[in-house]
């Protein structure tokens, strides 16, 4: 396999990662904005870059905190460079990175700050229907039938992929089981000290059918950011660079076709972005030490690994144990931090985070001689997007 | 046919056609207890959801087929958590993607109706229910699912 001619691969780090304190939803003490800037101050410090230095921002699904804002507040001598990835869920979070890289690269900046804020308390949660008494466009086919969150909308995808390969409701209750495992040795992590059995996932509610509470996301207030240069600039800083090796986003032929119309509907709109994503760095799925693949449901990071080629569906209820998931010896190390399930729904930039850690070696369940760490970005939605990220000796 | 009571409680949003018309034939034809979708008059492909212009061949002459109220289960779910305000203390409720096999496959919503706690078998067999809701305000007409007897 050959990297293409035109490629991101190599040419830009992340060079320093901050995040707030997380929070159950609706009990952060600061501002989302407040969040956000100190994220942003913490990523420059673990960078051990003068805030003022940074020139732009990208950031994904709407955030309310506005770059032109950010700069004001920062005192920034100039910003160049202000963008946001479109699409809802976080679906966007590897994809900002891209942004930020490709701005990096092409020389529209020179240190992009990549970050995420959500205080829900302050604003409407994800998973309550939003008010108003009509509803029209793709909502007004959904939302009448009781189908109206994102639990709803995606448990009708997943249920047919279960039925199509057989898979069984355990293979999901391993990936929240390793998310809760990790999440143990992770002081962060809003459930540590909350660890889950196999016992109580089972007797655990349903959302709707097939995810069961421990199935589903939590939604939390906090923030976190990341710091790019370019690879020249990021070998004189403090930390080892992460390099980007790899970066793709999008989804397939007519995935958001309305009223459940994808033609490849069974899946989690990684089927094309996947293979540009290998292609771009140069590896495959068992060049991958380990993985922060982002869990709205279980069954989403099932066919998120399916699509980027760890197994095939039919090995699912095989491959996802909870043996085989977690660090540091588990075939595929999984959500090392406790990801969206068990440390933060920081949405999923804590796994870009976390990804950094590992290639760092600072992990709290850590994989030994990590190299390269693949992030999966918000399966389900369109678009979708995922990165592989890489220690110096893999650029 | 049509459903004498609402699936669901009082109270759910109520659908409205798009301010630039797009799916207003559909909705008119649910009042009518009609089941219609797009079909390219060119290319004579099917086309849900509605767009202005044919996915297959990018023209923008699209017609409105009334189609057979009947389909197969492609997918299924058991909605528990009550998400919407309407729905609190309702308990579980089913909710169905119809494929329609007489209009190239394409895929409709709704809830299938009779017992909530129900087996579902993907593939099987159904049939369009219309459930009126006259007196909401503007009135409105769902496409609803209940197995083939």
């Amino acid at each position: 396999m050959t990297t293409r001619e035109r490629t991101i691969r190599g040419q830009v780090a992340v060079v320093g990662v901050g995040e707030t304190t997380y929070y159950k939803h609706g009990r952060a003490p600061e501002s989302e904005f407040a969040l956000a800037l100190q994220a942003i101050l913490r990523a420059c410090d673990d960078a051990g870059i003068d805030p003022r230095q940074v020139d732009g921002f990208a950031s994904y699904s709407n955030d309310r905190n506005d770059p032109s804002r950010l700069a004001a507040a920062l005192g920034l001598p100039e910003l160049r460079f202000s963008n946001m990835q479109w699409g809802g869920g976080g679906g966007g979070g590897s994809a900002a990175v891209g942004n930020a890289a490709a701005a990096v690269a092409a020389g529209y900046a020179d240190c992009v700050v990549v970050f995420r804020a959500l205080a829900q308390g302050q604003f409407q949660r994800f998973g309550a229907a939003p008010p108003g008494g009509t509803v029209s466009g793709e909502a007004a086919l959904t939302f009448p039938y009781g189908l109206i969150s994102p639990a709803q909308r995606f448990a009708m995808r997943v249920m047919r992929f279960m039925h199509d390969h057989g898979v069984r409701q355990d293979a999901q209750r391993a990936i929240a089981l390793a998310s809760y495992h990790h999440a143990q040795a992770n002081p962060r992590a809003v459930m540590h000290g909350r660890p889950l059995t196999a016992e109580a996932y089972d007797a655990s509610r349903w959302i709707v059918e097939p995810f069961r509470l421990f199935d589903c996301c939590m939604e939390n207030d906090g923030a976190a950011a990341l710091v790019l240069v370019g690879a020249d600039r990021a070998r004189d800083l403090r930390r080892p660079p992460a390099y980007l090796l790899g970066v793709a986003q999008g989804s397939e032929h007519r995935n958001a076709a309305r009223g459940h119309n994808a033609p490849v509907y069974a899946s989690s709109s990684f089927t094309t972005v996947a293979p540009h994503l290998w292609e771009m760095a140069g590896l495959g799925p068992k060049d991958v030490d380990v993985v922060q693949s982002y869990e709205n449901f279980t069954g989403g990071v099932l066919m998120s690994l399916v699509e980027h080629g760890f197994f095939a569906p039919e090995e699912a209820n095989d491959f996802l144990t909870l043996e085989n998931l977690i660090a540091p010896s588990g075939r595929l190390p999984l959500n090392t931090s406790g990801g969206n399930l068990a440390e933060c729904y920081m949405h999923g930039l804590e796994l870009q985070i976390e990804a950094v850690r590992q290639l760092r070696g600072e992990s709290t369940s850590q994989v030994p001689g990590a190299r390269t760490a693949l992030v999966i970005s918000g399966p389900m939605v369109t678009p979708v997007s995922s990165m592989v990220l890489g220690t110096e000796a893999m650029r | 046919m049509s459903a004498a009571t609402s699936y669901l409680p009082a109270g759910m949003p109520r659908p409205v056609s798009e301010p630039d018309g797009l799916d207003r034939p559909y909705w008119e034809g649910t009042r009518a207890g009609e089941l219609r979708i797009q079909r390219c008059r060119a290319c004579r492909g099917w086309q849900w959801g509605p767009e202005w212009i044919c996915h297959r061949c990018l023209t923008f002459d699209l017609e409105w087929v009334t189609v057979a109220p009947r389909g197969r289960i492609y997918s299924w779910e058991r909605a528990w958590h009550p998400v919407h305000p309407a729905l609190k203390d309702h308990g579980p409720y089913l909710v169905v993607l119809v494929e329609l096999p007489e209009a190239g496959g394409v895929r409709m919503l709704g809830n299938l109706l009779g017992d909530p706690q129900q087996a579902v078998q993907i593939g099987a067999p159904v049939e369009a229910v219309f459930e009126p809701h006259d007196e909401a305000a503007p009135p409105f007409t769902l496409v609803q699912w209940r197995m083939t007897p």
